[in-house]
């Protein structure tokens, strides 16, 4: 029993320690980076106008922490970075949702998805961005409605295109065999065209969310509650304050990798059985 | 009454256009039921067409088609047909049992019943215990005896099979003809099998129906004597080695009828 133990155990170290060589090189690089950028800004003497050192952005961000923690104070980079990330979360949900449905819908037709994807694919290649000015307009500078309306359109065309893809290309020999059953469209769909999807949907999921962290903070750009991560780092930047416009970028891609890392996990999830997923675990 | 009957059966794809291809002219074949029958000739002969007509995935242009004394439209809508090809169009997001199962949570079956019916067919292709297992844990072979327990769940009148064994390596090729042998044997089902193997066809069927290419004919249906059961050592019988140098022979007219090489290429 005690051996048994004992050897579970030299498995588990076994095991973390091949995690750890496999992921060292990239930490080695990440931390090589940053001790680079700091002796270089040393070395140069940099303004910290142009580049902060990553310990000066670390050390405001950290203050930024105490302000968020402590009863009674205000963290403006945390308040921001939560109202970006709710319109980001929220123009993902409906962008997103909206492609899957309408993809669903159209997909039901085949004539109606073929005559309605070229001009998904020629929407897909226009800079939405530029309609940030005309949604402030619409839904007013100041309402987050008008980011989430950015994001939704920024995502819901990949959305929608993959998940048609998803539900279109299929085996040959899978159709016939549904069809060698008497299957009914309810059922194809359910057991053989939605599942064939999924892994279309969550490739264009990921893509999304990243996606809809970059939408955000740019809608922003053109104007927005003050209390925004992309508002805040134009002020600060235009007040020469650049260690606080480099934490609220920091902010924006911890937000965006653990975006991405949800939906990675949520598509671990739900295709235990993906090819991508093989041999891990 | 025969398990298919076909009468004057013509197939024309891309009928009065520039790419007009004559797929299958003027076939007659009677199929009894409970009978192995092996559809051979070399590629574009219509082989695999035929058996697409039979089950109703495509409909011939002109002449009689009958299964079980239905129209194939109906015989599909009863549920007559098994269907196995080369890939063992597995759907890999389904372990091995819920394959198994596709057929039957289509057709409504009960959960219990469902279950209970999988694993045994399962276990008839002897791979009860990969029951949990995905497709793609498992090798081609294996994969394909999933295919054909998936094809009899739901017990199914006819089996038809388009070349199933053709992406097999020999020697997994020659095991499958043996258990094929068996589960037919066990079964009793009409057997409609595609082949490009002589070999293969030679081993496994009751007759064997020859057809040459451009237009798709019936150059010839060879029976089959050799005894049952068949096992390794059949392919040792002198019988066998007639049977199949015959065939080959049939093959290299039906091919050499329209070759302009003397010849006669395969």
């Amino acid at each position: 029993m005690a051996q048994a133990e004992a050897r579970a155990a030299a498995t588990l170290t076994a095991n973390l320690r091949r995690r750890l060589t496999y992921y060292s090189p990239t930490i080695a690089i990440a931390v090589g980076v940053i001790l680079l950028w700091e002796f270089i800004v040393l070395i140069f003497d940099i303004q910290q106008f142009l580049l902060p050192k990553p310990s000066a952005i670390f050390a405001e961000f950290m203050l930024q922490v105490d302000l968020w923690l402590a009863p009674g104070e205000r963290s403006i980079l945390f308040e921001s970075s939560g109202a970006t990330f709710w319109e980001a979360f929220g123009g993902f949900f409906i962008g997103c949702g909206g492609g899957i449905l309408v993809a669903l819908i159209t997909s039901r037709w085949t004539i109606v998805s073929e005559a309605t994807m070229p001009f998904a694919i020629a929407a897909n290649s226009v800079p939405i961005i530029a309609f940030a000015p005309i949604m402030n307009n619409w839904f007013g500078i100041t309402n987050p409605a008008s980011k989430m309306a950015i994001v939704s359109i920024i995502v819901f065309f990949p959305t929608m295109i993959n998940t048609v893809r998803g539900l279109t290309l299929l085996d040959v020999n899978e159709l016939e065999l549904m069809r060698s059953y008497a299957a009914k469209p309810a059922d194809i769909m359910l057991k053989l065209r939605i599942p064939n999807a999924l892994p279309y949907i969550f490739s264009a999921l990921r893509v999304a969310s990243a996606l809809s962290l970059i939408g955000a903070v740019v809608a922003e750009f053109f104007g927005g509650p003050r209390a925004t991560l992309g508002v805040y780092i134009t002020q600060e930047a235009s007040a020469f304050d650049f260690a606080k416009a480099w934490t609220a970028i920091l902010m924006a891609s911890l937000m965006g990798i653990g975006f991405y890392l949800v939906v990675l996990l949520a598509e671990r999830r739900l295709m235990p059985w993906h090819v991508s997923l093989r041999g891990e675990g | 009454m025969n398990a298919i009957s076909a009468q004057g059966v013509n197939k024309v794809f891309n009928p009065d256009t520039d790419e007009e291809v004559i797929a299958l002219q003027d076939i007659n074949l009677d199929v009894e039921a409970g009978e192995f029958i092996s559809l051979i000739g070399p590629s574009g002969c219509g082989k695999s067409t035929l058996m697409r007509l039979i089950g109703d995935l495509l409909q011939p242009s002109s002449g009689d088609l009958t299964v079980n004394g239905m129209a194939p439209a109906a015989a599909r809508l009863a549920r007559q047909y098994g269907m196995v090809f080369q890939a063992a169009t597995l759907y890999e997001w389904r372990s091995v049992i819920r394959n198994v199962e596709l057929p039957l949570e289509v057709m409504g079956f009960p959960k219990g019943k469902r279950r209970k019916q999988a694993q045994a067919m399962l276990d008839m292709v002897e791979l009860g215990a990969f029951a949990q297992h995905y497709p793609w844990q498992l090798s081609g072979g294996m994969q394909q005896r999933v295919s054909i327990a998936r094809a009899l769940a739901f017990d199914p009148a006819v089996l038809l099979m388009d070349e199933p064994f053709g992406a097999l390596d020999e020697f997994t090729r020659e095991r499958m003809n043996l258990e094929l042998l068996k589960i037919w044997d066990q079964t009793g089902k009409t057997i409609v099998f595609v082949t490009h193997s002589i070999s293969e066809a030679v081993f496994l069927s009751n007759r064997i129906v020859v057809m040459s290419p451009r237009p798709g004919r019936i150059t010839e249906i060879v029976g089959n004597t050799l005894p049952h059961p068949r096992d390794f050592n059949t392919r040792n019988d002198p019988a066998y080695h007639d049977l199949v140098a015959n065939v080959r022979d049939l093959l290299r007219d039906a091919v050499g009828s329209v070759s302009t090489r003397p010849d006669g290429a395969e």
